[in-house]
């Protein structure tokens, strides 16, 4: 969007709300929702991706060395990653800011 | 020239002339019939449509939505439950500011079980942000659903239709008829061109999320959307009675500019209320009628000038309250009363629920009661403990 959502008025909305833009849902950081967050135990992964692959909200991603992370901007502490995780390497932990 | 037809039949030659390009339905009575023909007129090749044939109403209103996002002229028709299975569907037609025509075979809703004719499943789906539009006869069926199409797609518009008329009472009627000539329609109607449309090389998305943030704003530029097409939906009557030669207002009147006592009523019982006033006139009884064509957007101020001089005003309304103080449409009639500062009595009067019969004598002897001082405001029950502020006509006590 081309301004924050909070300054939009009424008649600046396109009709029926349609949104002409491109992939504009990455704008919206719903990182926000999270309480609890993937941290991942790197002696145990074994980088299989069934992380990567089950993440509802392709959150996670590949580093360089080939183990897991997931985008916290967009990461809303699900914890299906760690629940599919069968070498048990990602914990869901407190999301203290 | 005339021709003697069936209504339900005449509703769908009316969408061949609008030149329906998707049409997405699931048969239920007294609909079917409407339906039926429009399959009959696309498996012949008299129309070139895109049939969906679905399994349920929530089914054809979600392919309707489909049709029209991706561009087309859509065509739906429903009754009673298969409305209220649309029901969710229904906003989100609106919401999304889709130019889709429904006509509505009014039905009493089960349980218990009716399918004949009362108001209650329109009423149910009254704030659904749908443009809606009532009928009193079979040639008023044909025009309404030719004009729902350009009030509809007017660009300042952009919303659904729905176009009832009563079941059985309308849509299972032969009729003399006069259609339009197909070039007669396509002057009046030209083709639709979409404000959106979904296709692969532009884009766009139709039905995203809305935060707390924006929700607000979405739905309020809707209702300035549907406050807005009032004076369209007057210009598109105008224009039509003008190409056409039959004249269409938002609300018409029979003998109410005389009458300080007027019914105010929707779709075909209007013809026994007008029956019951010249019945009346021989006995020096002065009544008239203040017929509501269009319901939603409501035109208030345009009652409000005419129902402003009354002395009663008598509601007919279709539909059990549901626990409310009155009928769907007294409701609306005595806020604005309120509004407009209009001291006239009001009185609600609930008839023809489920099929029952409503006859010109029932009319009379609502104005003798009104006119008499047996009645005063509000109506009251037999019993102190049930006082009602409406009357069930003809109910068994």
């Amino acid at each position: 969007m081309a301004k924050p959502m909070e300054e939009y008025k009424w008649h600046e909305l396109n009709v029926g709300c349609v949104i002409e833009e491109v992939g504009s849902s990455r704008e919206y950081k719903t990182g926000g929702w999270r309480s609890l967050r993937p941290v991942w135990d790197e002696s145990k992964c074994i980088k299989c991706g069934v992380c990567w692959l089950f993440c509802p909200d392709a959150a996670i991603y590949q580093k360089e060395d080939g183990y897991f992370t997931a985008n916290l901007n967009y990461c809303k502490g699900c914890g299906i990653c760690a629940h599919e995780c069968w070498p048990m390497a990602i914990k869901m932990v407190e999301d203290e800011k | 020239m005339k021709r003697g037809i069936e209504v339900s039949i005449a509703a769908s030659e009316a969408a061949k002339l609008a030149r329906v390009e998707a049409i997405a339905a699931y048969p239920i009575t007294p609909q079917t019939h409407i339906v039926e023909h429009l399959s009959e007129l696309v498996a012949n090749g008299e129309l070139d449509a895109v049939y969906v044939t679905v399994e349920s109403e929530h089914s054809a209103l979600s392919a309707c939505i489909g049709a029209s996002a991706a561009g087309a002229r859509t065509f739906t028709s429903t009754s009673a439950q298969g409305l209220e299975l649309m029901h969710e569907i229904l906003f989100i037609a609106s919401g999304l500011r889709l130019p889709i025509v429904m006509a509505v075979a009014n039905r009493a809703l089960s349980s218990p079980l009716s399918i004949w004719n009362d108001h209650s499943d329109v009423m149910a789906t009254r704030d659904a942000g749908w443009i809606q539009l009532f009928c009193e006869n079979g040639q008023e069926v044909v025009d309404t659903i030719i004009m729902a199409f350009k009030i509809a797609e007017d660009r300042r518009v952009l919303l659904p239709v729905m176009v009832n008329l009563d079941g059985f009472q309308l849509s299972h009627v032969v009729e003399p008829i006069e259609f339009p000539s197909q070039e007669e329609v396509d002057a009046f109607l030209p083709e639709y061109k979409p404000l959106y449309t979904l296709h692969p090389d532009r884009p766009v998305t139709m039905g995203a999320y809305a935060t707390p943030e924006l929700y607000t704003e979405a739905k309020y530029a809707q209702e300035q959307a549907i406050i807005n097409s009032l004076p369209v939906i007057k210009e598109v009557l105008s224009e039509y009675s003008r190409m056409f030669g039959r004249r269409y207002r938002i609300i018409e009147i029979y003998n109410a500019e005389k009458s300080d006592t007027v019914f105010v009523a929707m779709g075909s019982i209007n013809e026994n209320i007008m029956t019951a006033i010249d019945g009346m006139k021989k006995n020096k009884k002065s009544c008239g009628l203040v017929k509501i064509r269009l319901f939603r957007p409501f035109p208030h101020s345009e009652l409000a000038e005419i129902l402003k001089s009354k002395k009663n005003i008598i509601v007919v309304d279709r539909a059990m309250p549901g626990g409310s103080m009155n009928g769907p449409v007294f409701n609306e009639i005595s806020s604005l009363c309120n509004r407009y500062n209009i001291k006239a009595k009001l009185f609600n009067y609930i008839v023809g629920l489920g099929g029952r019969d409503v006859l010109p004598e029932d009319f009379v002897s609502i104005y003798d009661e009104v006119k008499s001082s047996k009645v005063v405001r509000p109506l009251k029950g037999k019993k102190e403990a049930t006082t009602q502020n409406y009357k069930v006509i003809g109910v068994r006590e």
